[in-house]
């Protein structure tokens, strides 16, 4: 099995790599590349995304192809895709971080800067948060309820249907912190920096 | 509810730990690689590691360290220690680094926290405070503590976060080294200034001192000596500030 993480040059991810060269040991293959050949055959896409809504949308944009290929992959080829933190969000429609910029629209939505209540809560969200699993998700299995996850951001996704939402976590109000629409998985946490918990995530998902 | 960290740090020189703890299951105490892994495994919230490496010529260490760290730890790593440029953000971020900590470099020009962070996004970049009392104030150092500058503490992190700094690293240098506990002052008056996550570094001695930490507002309390020295391990601490009702990952 071919497991691609998605390089479109945009944040540091280095870790992603790391992560889930350990959970596949020498049984799955995992690449790294923006080659569109490599991502059209390969089995399951990760999609990571550090810094902005808007330079992430942009580094996608900025390879010719890319976003096309990656919804063929998602919408009508059905496979696996999962999206982590920036990755996750851009499946919305739209972002407000620096400007307001247009997602891949793949599950129907917006991302926001988290309310923090007038600077009651500090901005971004960093640390372990619990996550509260409020549906079943594949890449759940035998993760217990209230997990502790590592989180860094400081924008949330918020989905126009809630049955999308498969996890949240409290931080100044209920965030969506997972979801999953048929075969797209995303989390806001890094399951790459969640020591076993997170990489059992990653297990779920390579085991799909 | 999001926890309250605590973060081991690491000094490292020439790609040794220094002033390692010798575990009885550690082969090599002086590896940094294994400590971090001992650290990680025991419940460490993040990792952090200073590189003291002087000379210019042994610098390029950090990054094999850095890279063989990554590949064994999976919970965050935070380097800091001699970073000076946008390209050894990038270098140190690439060797699989989740944050550098920048602290010279930042005073001299605080552009260089602005690019970063815009050109990395905030949540990697840390910028790291050495202030130590004077008159009724606090001023910053530079060089490892070893240059003074004038520059009142609590405009600079005031600065940093305008800048882009996604946390500070605030270490007292009054208390650093001392086992007195933190100062307390200092992490209350920034934490309640900034809306950016604190990390309180420097004095710690006791559990008791990590527990002052989190009380005085800050979002995670870095120690070195008292696990370095085998005095407590990281989760004797969690279980400590659990008790004291300090809401911790166990």
């Amino acid at each position: 099995m071919d497991v691609t993480i998605v390089d479109y040059k945009s944040g540091n991810i280095s870790s992603v790599i790391n992560s889930f060269k350990e959970v596949a040991k020498d049984k799955v293959n995992i690449e790294v590349t923006s080659n569109l050949n490599k991502i059209k055959s390969s089995d399951k896409i990760v999609l990571p995304g550090q810094g902005s809504f808007k330079s992430c949308i942009d580094g996608l944009s900025s390879i010719n192809g890319l976003i096309d290929t990656l919804s063929e992959f998602a919408l009508n080829n059905k496979k696996p895709l999962l999206g982590i933190c920036v990755g996750l969000q851009m499946f919305a429609d739209v972002g407000y971080e620096e400007v307001e910029t247009k997602g891949l629209g793949w599950i129907s939505g917006k991302v926001s800067k988290i309310d923090n209540q007038n600077g009651k809560y500090k901005l971004p969200h960093i640390g372990w948060n619990q996550i509260n699993i409020v549906k079943n998700s594949k890449i759940f299995k035998d993760i217990e309820n209230k997990a502790h996850m590592y989180f860094v951001h400081s924008y949330e996704f918020i989905p126009n249907d809630n049955s999308v939402t498969t996890a949240t976590t409290d931080y100044a109000s209920n965030i969506v912190c997972a979801v999953e629409k048929e075969n797209i998985f995303g989390t806001q946490f890094h399951p790459e920096k969640s020591d076993k918990t997170g990489l059992k995530i990653i297990d779920n998902f390579i085991n799909l | 509810m999001l926890k309250n960290r605590i973060i081991p740090c690491l000094d490292v020189k020439n790609g040794r730990v220094v002033k390692g703890i010798n575990f009885v299951d550690l082969k090599d105490a002086g590896d940094p690689v294994e400590q971090a892994k001992i650290y990680s495994d025991g419940g460490a919230d993040e990792i952090c590691f200073l590189d003291i490496t002087a000379s210019n010529e042994n610098r390029d260490t950090i990054y094999e360290v850095v890279e063989k760290t990554s590949k064994k730890c999976f919970v965050p790593l935070t380097v800091g220690g001699g970073v000076r440029s946008i390209d050894d953000i990038n270098k140190l971020l690439n060797c699989g680094a989740d944050k550098v900590s920048i602290n010279t470099a930042a005073v001299q020009n605080s552009k260089v926290v602005e690019d970063s962070s815009r050109k990395f996004g905030s949540q990697c970049i840390v910028v790291a405070i050495d202030a130590k009392r004077k008159d009724d104030g606090w001023e910053i150092f530079t060089h490892g503590g070893r240059n003074p500058t004038g520059i009142n503490a609590l405009q600079f992190a005031s600065k940093m976060e305008k800048c882009g700094a996604g946390e500070l690293l605030v270490t007292s240098m009054d208390k650093d080294g001392t086992q007195s506990g933190y100062d307390i002052e200092l992490m209350q008056k920034i934490s309640s200034m900034v809306n950016i996550p604190v990390i309180a570094s420097g004095g710690v001695g006791t559990l008791e001192h990590l527990v002052d930490g989190i009380k005085s507002g800050a979002s995670a309390v870095l120690a070195a000596s008292i696990f370095h020295y085998g005095t407590y391990s990281v989760n004797e601490a969690k279980q400590y500030l659990a008790s004291k009702d300090i809401p911790v990952r166990i």
